[in-house]
């Protein structure tokens, strides 16, 4: 990973979701731009959903996860290159 | 009239233990159902037979009606009790049980279908002259409309965003000026979040409590209600700690929510055990909120107080027995408290906390109940509620039932995962909640923004 990348990472073990909801567009794509605190993905742990949000304004590199797939805590979800 | 021979639990965690137990008091066989995730979960070990139902993943499994109702007709079963949350209250599944010559511990599915369509409900109570909140009986079309609501209803209003919750678009007016200022604002904060503008407006309760009624009636129309639980103390709409009297219930408001839940579950053809959900304001005044058509998380402290068994009562009362305990043999015996104990992290912003629980210590002794599913070295995943646990004390009364839990949540640990324990414990040492001065907003002091 470059210096002028960041990875979003699971806080917590449980699903990952690309949409907001079921039947939603994906919350983004590779390469689209994003700007701070756009909410990236969500996670499910316990029917607890929370929104992964962008740190830092930038450009979607990679999705490293599967929709509905698990995580864990920690997992590195998105890869965001910074600008 | 029919005897049970073996039952299925369509459930999991705590509650599914929870009914195991009272089967094996009835010398009732039992068949639990599990997902890949639960296969070596306590209800799978304590049933009789059990049977795999799917993946994880709760629509896969657990609320998967063919595979549950396949698992019951393969067991020979009789009866399915649903326990609370996943196919409790869906009417669709009742049904399927019954058109399979199973026995649905609850009531019938029209009876459910009714409970959950809440603006029928609205209608047939206003019918009935029972208290409900008065407010706008749509959305909210024009300012004018929203004055004559206001004029009608009194001051305090509330606007409410039809499309969600999670206090978004929600805004308070004490007078016409700030009604109007208000509807500008909500409207706009609502449209935001939800892409919709749609307000409705309701008479705003101050300081309100969340009191429910236990009830339980039989297929003869027989009818008895268990006293009142308070269930005031929630963070972010979800009931955390639970007790029986509340200490805001006198025996004439006792009797008169007694009878209106009685009036209610009359109206509907309510059979089986069933909770009336009421808010009462600070003068005691009361609405009517809904019906909760199952066996309720909470109904511990009701069992507590009450000397009675409500699971092996729904039992009895599914095998088409009469009701032949009156409402003069009910009394409220002492007092009883719970605990919600969750896999969530009180420091940081109760985040879900999933993992291997180790170095498990339970809390045990005079007057404790622990109804939980965990071990020592079993793995709570993420795929389910965060409920893993019920701490619940019996005292003779309130301040004893205080010091009793605060001692039974001292004495429990628990490593591997974070749990609501030291939160709990922080309550319990709380003035206000020790005075028994508590209302729904009672957390919202130690909620740090999230």
């Amino acid at each position: 990973m470059g210096l002028n990348q960041y990875i979003v990472k699971s806080p917590v073990m449980g699903t990952f979701y690309r949409a907001s909801a079921p039947g939603e567009r994906p919350l983004v794509e590779v390469g689209q731009q994003i700007n701070v605190s756009d909410v990236v993905c969500m996670i499910e742990s316990m029917k607890i959903f929370t929104e992964l949000r962008a740190d830092q304004a930038g450009i979607v590199q990679k999705i490293l996860v599967e929709d509905e797939e698990p995580v864990m805590k920690n997992q590195e979800l998105i890869e965001i290159e910074i600008g | 009239m029919m005897t049970f021979k073996k039952l299925l639990i369509a459930n999991r965690g705590e509650i599914a233990v929870r009914i195991i137990r009272a089967c094996k008091e009835m010398e009732i066989k039992t068949v639990a159902v599990f997902s890949d995730a639960d296969k070596d979960a306590l209800h799978v070990k304590y049933a009789d037979e059990a049977v795999n139902i799917g993946p994880a993943l709760s629509r896969k499994s657990y609320l998967n009606m063919d595979n549950i109702i396949q698992a019951a007709t393969q067991t020979k079963a009789d009866a399915v009790h649903p326990g609370y949350g996943f196919l409790s209250e869906n009417a669709a599944f009742a049904k399927a049980c019954v058109d399979n010559n199973l026995i649905f511990i609850g009531p019938s599915a029209e009876c459910i279908a009714t409970s959950g369509n809440k603006s029928a409900a609205r209608k047939t109570l206003m019918a009935l002259g029972i208290s409900i909140i008065p407010g706008s009986d749509d959305i909210i079309s024009s300012p004018q409309e929203a004055f004559e609501v206001a004029a009608d209803v009194g001051y305090p209003v509330i606007l409410k965003a039809s499309g969600g919750g999670g206090g978004r678009g929600m805004r308070i007016a004490y007078d016409k000026d700030e009604l109007a200022d208000a509807l500008a604002v909500a409207s706009g904060e609502a449209r935001a979040a939800f892409g919709n503008p749609d307000l409705y407006l309701e008479k705003y309760i101050q300081k309100p409590r969340h009191i429910e009624i236990q009830i339980i009636g039989d297929h003869f129309g027989n009818y008895i209600h268990l006293g009142e639980r308070e269930c005031s103390i929630q963070m972010r709409y979800q009931k955390l700690i639970e007790e029986s009297p509340s200490p805001f219930v006198d025996e004439v408001l006792r009797h008169t929510l007694g009878e209106t839940a009685i009036q209610v579950a009359r109206s509907i053809g309510y059979t089986n055990a069933g909770t009336m959900e009421f808010l009462v304001d600070k003068n005691k005044n009361f609405y009517f909120m809904e019906v909760n058509a199952r066996v309720q998380v909470e109904h511990p402290v009701t069992e507590l107080v009450t000397g009675l068994d409500i699971i092996q009562q729904q039992i009895l009362l599914a095998q088409g027995e009469k009701l032949t305990l009156g409402q003069d043999e009910i009394r409220l015996n002492g007092w009883s408290m719970e605990c919600r104990i969750n896999a969530a992290d009180p420091a940081d912003n109760f985040m879900p906390s999933p993992g291997e629980i180790k170095n498990l210590i339970l809390p045990g002794g005079p007057g404790v109940r622990m109804d939980t599913h965990i071990f020592n070295h079993y793995e709570i995943s993420p795929f389910y509620d965060s409920l893993i646990g019920k701490l619940v004390v019996w005292a003779k009364d309130r301040d004893m039932a205080i010091k009793r839990m605060q001692r039974a949540l001292s004495e429990f640990q628990i490593e591997g995962i974070k749990v609501t324990v030291p939160f709990h414990q922080t309550v319990f040492q709380d003035e206000d909640f020790i005075r028994g001065d508590i209302d729904t907003h009672f957390l919202e002091k130690f909620d740090a923004p999230g």
